[in-house]
């Protein structure tokens, strides 16, 4: 079993959650060319270690959060709500 | 090279296991010549083939046996099919959705149906049949278009009803009091079920014996490219210069990809399995539920082997968790309600890399000399011989040949998916 910290609802456990993949800013789609906007759909890091991650509480505040977790252990170093990352 | 003698068509097969030799060395309690040797690494190989599992060692004997390379070095981690190739479920089947996709398994499974005689090694390959589950009209809809797919190309698969499905499965609960009533299946007679380990032992022995190097416990952590060419290859035991490298590595296609500076299109799932206690044989097929996300079949030592789609997030850990065992059970419970008293022996996990459209990535990279053949998601085991078979073809000539053209790496920016929706890990 993995927790997330989710900043509303505290510890819960991963199950209630939705995996989002790497966060990452969405290039404007208006001025990106296909081979941009390509690369940004498809091509990840992939680290094994620590990633930065989106992760949606589906079974819980239904609020989108921004984890960081290591993907070999799975220790989770922070949580925070997602918007502050859009500003 | 007494190991080898011809078979009439230009190949050399592998010889030195028969009826007559157990029979001498069982009487004799004479000791069995190692099957593969341990070599000292050399300063250079013609090529390296990084994974020492099937893909890799595949390539490395259709390389030696149909291109003349003898100077070749498979360099492995850990032990050979130490990652996927001895984590899978061992299952075999070409009923796949795209053309592109059902030619090349079904190629592949041609490939396993003459293995055994061809490596002379015995891989155990049981053809008992494959059913996919359909448990609502999309599902059936998709399984008749699959079938038709199919045919075109030559595989023996259809569509049943569930009275079909129930004669050949009677512990399955075919009746409609059931959360997914069994409306029909997806039937395929070629498929089947394989002893994975000895795919691995027999292409590594097989490759031996011509002349390839097998090293174990040497790990690889560089990849020298110069003026965008490989040069060679950096590992715990020295450097190698060599002008062709292979990435077929599995869990690690992007970390090794990334050595050469090529990105990939990759995220890497673990997929849980589970093996009960072995009981007397009730299951002569495979049966698979993609809406359950779950595939049963029961091996010759009696045991029930159990697979899932991939974890729900992605991770490098090969740990198993509750939610798996307690999903599993429950779904294959649905199934086969029998089975309530059954008890699991062990569970494990492998990492699957998965691509954006559920097919693999071969061929070569913007890195001249540095091929992969990665992104195997749940798929690579059955793939296993022919994936070897065209990669020898594409490192000897360096463009890769007709069969996994759709495949390339440059797909992808270029905007051509395969959309290969007939793998294990979509729920349909």
């Amino acid at each position: 079993m993995m927790l997330l910290p989710c900043p509303w609802c505290g510890p819960r456990n991963a199950t209630e959650f939705r995996f989002g993949g790497a966060a990452g800013s969405r290039p404007d789609p208006a001025t990106t060319t296909p081979e941009q906007w390509r690369r940004y759909l498809y091509f990840h890091t992939n680290p094994r270690g620590w990633q930065t991650e989106s992760w949606y509480h589906a079974a819980g505040c239904r609020r989108f959060l921004t984890v960081e977790r290591n993907t070999l252990t799975h220790e989770v170093r922070s949580a925070h709500d997602a918007r502050e990352d859009a500003r | 090279m007494s190991a080898l003698n011809g078979n009439g068509n230009g190949h050399r097969r592998v010889r030195g296991y028969s009826a007559w030799s157990l029979l001498r060395h069982g009487l004799a309690h004479s000791p069995w010549p190692r099957a593969w040797h341990d070599h000292e690494l050399r300063g250079s190989y013609d090529a390296v083939i990084i994974g020492g599992g099937v893909h890799g060692l595949a390539t490395a004997y259709y390389l030696a046996r149909d291109h003349g390379m003898r100077n070749i070095a498979v360099l492995e981690r850990a032990y050979i099919g130490s990652g996927g190739s001895g984590r899978n479920t061992a299952i075999l089947r070409s009923n796949y959705l795209t053309p592109e996709g059902v030619r090349f398994y079904d190629r592949s499974i041609k490939l396993y149906e003459h293995l055994a005689a061809d490596l002379n090694y015995n891989v155990m390959f049981s053809q008992r049949g494959h059913l996919t589950l359909a448990h609502n009209d999309a599902s059936l809809r998709t399984m008749r278009w699959r079938t038709e797919v199919n045919k075109l190309q030559g595989v023996d698969s259809e569509v049943i009803d569930a009275d079909r499905v129930k004669e050949l499965v009677p512990h399955l609960d075919t009746s409609d009091e059931t959360r997914y009533p069994v409306l029909g299946a997806l039937y395929h007679p070629p498929g089947g079920i394989v002893r994975h380990d000895a795919v691995v032992w027999g292409y590594a022995r097989a490759a031996d014996a011509h002349g390839v190097h097998i090293h174990q416990q040497t790990e690889v952590t560089g990849i020298d490219v110069s003026h965008g060419r490989v040069t060679g290859v950096r590992t715990n035991r020295g450097r190698i210069a060599t002008p062709v490298v292979l990435n077929a590595t599995a869990g690690w296609s992007s970390l090794v990809s990334h050595m050469a500076g090529v990105e990939m299109p990759v995220q890497t799932f673990p997929l849980q399995a589970a093996v009960t206690e072995p009981v007397r044989p009730f299951l002569d097929t495979v049966v698979v539920s993609g809406t359950l996300h779950v595939y049963v079949s029961q091996t010759d030592r009696g045991e029930l082997v159990f697979g899932a789609s991939v974890d729900p997030f992605a991770s490098y850990s090969v740990r198993g968790s509750l939610e798996f065992t307690e999903g599993i059970a429950g779904h294959v419970l649905e199934l086969m309600p029998a089975l309530a008293r059954m008890r699991l022996l062990r569970q494990w996990a492998g990492l699957c890399d998965m691509t954006p459209d559920y097919s693999p990535i071969m061929g070569p990279t913007p890195v001249e000399g540095f091929y992969v053949d990665v992104g195997w998601g749940t798929y690579g085991f059955k793939a296993g011989p022919v994936s070897g078979e065209a990669m020898a073809a594409c490192l000897a000539e360096g463009k890769p040949p007709e069969i996994i053209s759709a495949f390339g790496l440059d797909r992808f920016l270029e905007g051509r998916l395969v959309g290969e929706k007939g793998a294990a890990a979509v729920g349909h």
